[in-house]
């Protein structure tokens, strides 16, 4: 089978070609090595890095993602387990970890920007 | 207000409260990468006004990657990003001012400001750098037939409310335009619970990012539907629905409604990612002129305004497809401005009389499109030292050739210069340009020297 | 019980609710909606008529007149912007010069001073923007622009600032008369339940007063709305024109205004179309390619594309050709089939509804704290630099500004929350301060706004609405 693949790597988002009719997978049109294995990960068990907002003691929102990509097909999961957490209120640091190897995908849940319980900021 | 007295504060006779050589407007990445700039260059008294509690700028919502790829080499989210060059202004100890909103700047550089804290208050700087941002542009631009029901917003203003503060503004959406913002709300808000109906895009292609239509909308199976627009608007209170249509291209009137194309779409919500416009009320109010194709002032290489002293950059001078782009730009107008205070301080201590130490004038190339090249920044050049020139088309064009021609003034007023007539100073083949993509070619200083001072080079398509 | 019930706080309401409020009179004013000012009154043409306009003889034009020149002392009092621009009535050839010249005639006998024909060489000096062949026009300097939401809640404020009563949401649904004579009342009972007990009742509910006439046993005529859609531009282009200017009436109708507003935008309409439905305000493509259509001819050079909004007004249109102001049953009073000119007449019709009152017996007695000015909106707006840092030593809220667009404190919100009439939704902030009214349309400061005003009210954020019922601004929490 080929597939067109549009690269998500960097904001160029080459389109990548993914063939496998000759029965090895054979990748093209890519123009780094970051896209190539973007491409091959793309046929195999696509994955995505998720961003999103975990609620702080204050009513704001402290804004998370996980520290590696995970599964697509969690992204879900995740979303659900994330909305169940519920911070202390403690200072937080950017690359905090939140949650530890969320809904065993391995990856970290981590804040992705910082927030003091004094300041309120 | 009786008999149209004005309502503008007259700032006319100001007491200056503060002084610093370099005041920044916009606390951003535009803003912070100018003041670690300037900080770089040697400058130690620098102010950055930021309106909000925290620096970052728009950068504060946008808790998606896709940033520092150009800057850091990294891929990071908004907030880290931000964080980034943040750490740079505190570990600078560079001076902000937070939630302090500027109401004026004026062309003696007396910059006008107000907090809680402070009250209104007016600081004299030796050089402004203008880094206020962009906004999107609103419903009301695009004068959309049928009711007026809260359910409509722009595409910003739904990310704060569900990034910021954790609120969905809606369940059912539709959006209308396909710029990044919008892409990035679509799956923001898919991901959040909301369903995402379709994205309409008027135009034959999507302004947005190709990583984006794939990982915002084909990752969830949103549909993006092109040459489409919303006809009308439907509910009384809220949204209940509204109408889309294909439109075509008719010679003369623009992107006009197919008919027969018409299809009503249920929703509780209408996101506008229709364009973003730099937000510049001050830079008008301060009598600088605007160039009509970036809605930014006109500036030359260092990214100075046509007034002495006062630089522009990032969004508000034009915008940027990436925040990496605008935090670069913004170095420049840092460096300029630090030099800038650096020529003043010294033609001071040689003992220049006041009120005549400004640097000395420059030379004047103008830079002009053909409109099919929609824009250039800079729009002027005052001195032959390579130069980036920055460039957007107005289309999609396949195959096309960037021509850069110079017309030289017969009168060469600084005579340095030795090119006569017209010719030719560059041409590049692409394989596709789109408007989308901001595009950069560098004028080399040998290229400027064969263009006179009063002449022109135009930027053309082919 | 009260002395007198007002049903519909819109600029008459408000304004027979000022005007009786000087008396020792319990007054409430019953609103449908979230806010006052919400239906005619918000969505006009913001124009104090000259009155050269209305028919001789009419209540039109009796009040036009009376309300031109009592309107200036009014807003002064209220704090409302009011600017004497002059209005002008364009002529293109013969035809339309004979049309002008009965209207001068006309403009006379109904007492308009100082109306005149202008020639082209005076007129094109007045608005050098006008169309070349413009070749006359009547000159009314008369004419003047007003703010009339501004009004509207002025004058509800200033009643209540001296005690009367408002009830929100408060959808007149039944009427029923008790007793007789002296000792005669009304009950008015809402759509929810409420019940309020009045002796008089003033029916002022624009469109639906015909409703409120029948529910009164008194229902002798119909309102039509009529759709009046507006354009209103960006402040770029608000000195396109110094004067209001009105094309010359055809067969057709009156056409399209082009006007500067009091805050420094250009407003472009109405169309007039009457529909069947009262609640149906949304814009029609067809209405705003007419009102650039004959902007174009009038004006070539106004930039239509610097719109920041288009909406749609509904005039309460009566079956007689008048204003409806009369007392047909004992403690029953209706100031109905107020469309144009009705605005500029409101101070007129309240001074006169309120003579009707006293002349039907209920005893009036001047109160002894009557309070008759009141702070403008914009008061904080106009201190120069010095004055505004001693508000801000005080209250810092003044110093930190929300709306970024039009340069709105938090304390000018704050204000509109807490100053009668109270701001309860999104829009009553913004149309009493500005805010979300500029060029981004609250792009950025809506959410603030939001916050601002569930933590002040103490609601939780998801009750707020844009402007009311149930136009509610978020859904859910995300989690």
């Amino acid at each position: 089978m080929k597939r067109k693949i549009t690269c998500i790597i960097c904001p160029k988002g080459c389109e990548i070609e993914a063939d496998n009719t000759s029965g090895e997978l054979v990748i093209s049109g890519y123009a780094c090595t970051r896209g190539k294995r973007y491409a091959e990960t793309e046929v195999t068990c696509p994955m995505r890095t998720l961003t999103t907002t975990v609620r702080l003691p204050n009513g704001r929102m402290l804004p998370v993602r996980t520290d590696s990509p995970i599964p697509k097909s969690m992204l879900f999961e995740c979303m659900n387990r994330v909305a169940e957490i519920k911070l202390e209120p403690v200072r937080y640091a950017v690359g905090d970890i939140i949650k530890r190897d969320i809904c065993g995908t391995g990856a970290n849940l981590i804040s992705s920007s910082s927030w003091d319980p004094v300041a309120g900021i | 207000m009786q008999d149209g007295k004005t309502e503008e504060m007259n700032f006319e006779e100001k007491t200056v409260d503060f002084r610093y050589d370099i005041v920044i407007i916009g606390g951003g990445p535009a803003g912070m990468s100018a003041a670690v700039q300037a900080y770089e260059d040697g400058s130690r008294s620098i102010l950055i006004i930021e309106r909000e509690k925290r620096l970052g700028g728009i950068l504060k919502q946008c808790i998606h990657p896709g940033f520092g790829l150009e800057m850091y080499k990294e891929e990071l989210t908004g907030p880290e990003f931000a964080a980034r060059i943040a750490a740079k202004v505190r570990e600078y100890g560079i001076k902000c001012m937070m939630s302090t909103m500027v109401l004026d700047v004026d062309q003696q550089l007396r910059v006008t400001a107000t907090s809680s804290e402070l009250g209104v208050f007016t600081v004299q700087a030796k050089a402004v750098v203008l880094a206020m941002g962009c906004r999107e542009r609103p419903r009301g631009a695009l004068n959309t037939p049928g009711t007026r029901p809260a359910g409509v917003y722009t595409a910003g203003a739904a990310q704060y409310f569900v990034n910021m503060y954790g609120y969905l503004p809606g369940k059912e959406v539709v959006i209308l335009g396909s710029g990044d913002i919008g892409l990035i709300m679509a799956r923001r808000m898919t991901l959040e619970g909301a369903k995402v109906k379709a994205v309409c895009e008027v135009m034959p292609y999507s302004g947005g990012l190709a990583r984006n239509i794939e990982q915002c909308l084909n990752d969830f199976g949103i549909p993006l539907m092109l040459s489409h627009t919303v006809i009308e608007v439907h509910g009384k209170e809220r949204l209940t629905g509204v109408t889309i249509a294909q439109v075509e291209n008719v010679p003369g009137a623009g992107r006009v409604p197919v008919k027969g194309t018409e299809q009503y779409i249920p929703c509780d919500t209408l996101l506008l990612s229709v364009g973003l416009i730099p937000e510049n009320e001050l830079t008008v109010k301060c009598g600088i002129k605007l160039d009509p194709a970036t809605k930014g002032a006109a500036v030359d290489q260092d990214r100075q305004t046509e007034i002495p002293g006062i630089y522009s950059c990032g969004n508000v001078l034009h915008v940027h497809d990436l925040a990496d782009f605008a935090a670069q730009e913004a170095r420049i107008a840092g460096a300029a401005a630090a030099k800038r205070v650096r020529e003043l301080d010294r033609a001071e201590k040689e003992g220049a009389v006041e009120g005549e130490n400004e640097p000395e004038k420059k030379i004047r190339i103008g830079l002009k499109t053909d409109g099919k090249v929609r824009y250039v920044v800079p729009q002027f050049i005052t001195a032959r030292e390579d130069v980036n020139v920055f460039y957007r088309v107005s289309d999609v064009f396949d195959a096309p050739q960037l021509t850069v021609t110079v017309e030289n003034n017969a009168k060469d007023a600084d005579g340095s210069a030795t090119g006569e007539g017209t010719e030719t100073l560059l041409k590049k083949k692409y394989l596709k340009l789109a408007p989308g993509t901001m595009q950069s070619v560098t004028l080399k200083k040998e290229m400027l020297e064969r263009c006179t001072d009063g002449g022109t080079i135009k930027f053309g398509l082919s | 019980m009260f002395d007198v019930a007002i049903i519909g706080a819109g600029v008459i309401g408000g304004m027979i609710a000022r005007e009786l409020s000087v008396y020792e009179l319990k007054i409430c004013m019953l609103e449908a909606e979230n806010d006052v000012g919400r239906g005619s009154s918000s969505a006009n043409s913001a124009i104090v008529h000259a009155g050269f306009d209305a028919k001789p003889g009419t209540l039109k034009a009796r009040f036009n007149v009376e309300g031109s020149g009592m309107m200036e002392r009014v807003c002064a009092d209220l704090g409302v912007k009011y600017k004497k621009n002059g209005s002008i009535v364009v002529g293109f050839g013969e035809e339309d010069r004979k049309t002008l010249e009965e209207l001068l005639e006309r403009g006379r006998r109904n007492g308009v001073r100082e109306l005149y024909i202008a020639e082209k060489e005076e007129l094109h000096a007045m608005e050098p923007g006008l169309a070349e062949d413009a070749d006359c026009a009547l000159v009314a300097p008369t004419g003047a622009i007003v703010c009339p939401y501004e009004l509207t809640f002025a004058a509800v404020g200033n009643a209540m600032d001296n005690g009367a009563e408002l009830l929100l949401n408060f959808e007149a649904e039944k009427i029923e008369e008790t007793g007789s004579g002296k000792d005669a009342y009304y009950t008015v009972e809402a759509k929810d339940g409420r019940k309020i007990e009045a002796r008089n009742i003033v029916n002022s509910a624009g469109l639906y007063s015909d409703a409120i006439a029948e529910m009164a046993g008194c229902g002798t005529f119909k309102i039509t709305p009529r759709r009046g859609e507006y354009m209103l531009l960006d402040k770029t282009s608000g000195n396109a024109c110094s004067c209001t200017i009105f094309r010359t009436p055809t067969k057709m109708g009156k056409g399209i205004l082009i006007s500067p507003t009091v805050d420094g935008n250009l407003l472009l309409g109405p169309t007039s179309v009457n529909i069947d439905d009262k609640e149906d305000f949304s814009v029609t493509a067809e209405g705003l390619d007419r009102i650039i259509a004959q902007v174009r001819r009038e004006m070539p050079k106004v930039n239509t594309g610097s719109v920041i909004t288009s909406f749609c007004g509904l005039r309460a249109v009566g079956d007689t050709g008048d204003f409806i102001i009369n007392n047909p049953k004992r403690g029953f009073f209706n100031a109905a089939a107020i469309e144009s000119p009705g605005l500029t007449s409101s101070p007129a019709i309240a001074r006169y509804v309120a003579e009707l009152i006293r002349d039907s017996g209920l005893e009036m007695k001047k109160k002894d704290n009557y309070i008759a000015t009141r702070r403008a909106y914009h008061w904080f707006r106009e201190l120069d630099k010095e004055e505004r840092n001693k508000v801000i030593a005080k209250e810092p809220e003044y110093g930190h500004v929300i709306c970024r667009c039009e340069n709105i404190t938090e304390g000018e919100i704050l204000n509109a929350i807490r100053q009668n009439p109270r701001a309860t939704d999104i829009d009553g902030v913004k149309m009493r301060t500005r805010a979300q009214m500029g060029r981004c349309q609250g792009g950025f400061c809506g959410p603030h706004i939001v916050k601002m005003m569930a933590e002040f009210m103490g609601v939780p954020i998801l009750s707020l609405t844009k402007k009311g019922k149930g136009s509610f601004m978020n859904i859910q929490k995300t989690k």
